[in-house]
């Protein structure tokens, strides 16, 4: 199964990739308003919006509540949801793919899947 | 573009969660016909990929900024009902991020999950159709097609902006303004979407799911592939 391996190591890269992405490069990422927000501004919508219901989250606007420095805060907030992500796709796929496998007409039967 | 809470009324946000709650199962019956172990954790990183570039905006504007939908890019790495999926897996956890409104989940979830899903991987097949059957056609068509699907998603806020908008605006303004963004937006997108791509295909082919007509079989196995093994 060299293949399952290598495709085990994919996604470990992959994630290894997203930290990186959160951690050194979200800091300094773009902070003006994006273009539905600038539009909403520009044209007289932008005051009704409401209060968002979990503004009260530990992570509310991708900040770690208790932490100080502003883009390690960021980073940290962006780590937290890179894990919650995977998590809950790896929940929700593997439900998808749960709910194939009690399928009582088998798709195709595979070889390679044992 | 995460449609906060209050920009539409509570009628058309329950009405757009509603569609938005049917389509997630017509994505998990479709997406179940494939997905197999090995795809579960791709489409897991897949939707925690996106989860990361969104947070990287980037200037496109005098004092605006945009970022990844992603969309696209999951349905051509995952396939289009899946790909939809990640990014509603995404602002699931955007809503504990304060992103993107509560009672405005189920209208971001079709704007920014299935119209960049379903809409882009639709753009994505038809430019393969009429391009040469080349993997860097494959990075062009994927960077056009992302592009392409941010301007969709801005049109259908824009409809769902005149159903249920808490202000009366004209709508061609709110249209001709969010269209010009968003193109500009789209550029972006495209760029990240034909990147990833194009390093996903460079390092491992067989897992891009829009190019997989273009994977060389392994060689490792002596045992020949029957035929449309790969459904």
């Amino acid at each position: 199964m060299k293949n399952a391996s290598s495709t085990r190591l994919f996604v470990i890269a992959g994630l290894l990739l997203a930290f990186v992405l959160v951690l050194l490069v979200s800091p300094f990422a773009n902070p003006n308003p994006d273009g539905l927000n600038r539009v909403a501004m520009d044209k007289g919508f932008a005051e009704t919006e409401t209060e968002h219901g979990l503004e009260d989250s530990p992570l509310a606007d991708y900040a770690v509540s208790g932490v100080e420095n502003e883009g390690i805060s960021k980073g940290l907030s962006g780590v937290a949801g890179v894990v919650a992500t995977f998590a809950l796709g790896l929940g929700l796929f593997g439900f998808v793919k749960r709910r194939r496998e009690s399928d009582p007409v088998p798709v195709q039967s595979r070889g390679d899947r044992a | 573009m995460h449609i906060p809470d209050g920009f539409i009324n509570a009628g058309t946000s329950a009405g757009a969660a509603l569609i938005a709650a049917g389509g997630v199962t017509v994505a998990v019956k479709k997406t179940s016909q494939y997905m197999d172990d090995k795809q579960v954790p791709l489409a897991g990183l897949t939707a925690a990929f996106v989860f990361a570039v969104q947070m990287l905006n980037f200037p496109v504007a005098a004092g605006t900024s945009g970022h990844l939908l992603g969309g696209a890019l999951a349905a051509i790495l995952v396939g289009p009902w899946a790909g939809a999926l990640c990014v509603t897996v995404v602002l699931i956890v955007q809503a504990f991020f304060a992103d993107g409104g509560v009672t405005a989940l189920g209208l971001n979830i079709l704007d920014m999950g299935f119209v960049t899903a379903l809409g882009g991987y639709a753009l994505f097949t038809g430019l393969r159709k009429v391009l040469p059957r080349k993997r860097s056609y494959v990075v062009i068509s994927s960077g056009i097609a992302a592009g392409l699907s941010v301007v969709l998603s801005a049109l259908v806020f824009v409809i769902q902006f005149n159903f249920g908008g808490n202000v009366d605006i004209a709508p061609g303004s709110v249209l001709t303004a969010m269209l010009g963004v968003h193109a500009l937006v789209g550029i972006g997108e495209g760029l990240i979407t034909a990147a990833t791509v194009g390093l996903v295909l460079s390092v491992r082919p067989d897992l891009v799911f829009g190019a997989k007509d273009l994977a060389v079989p392994l060689e490792l196995s002596p045992r020949i592939e029957t035929a449309g093994s790969v459904s």
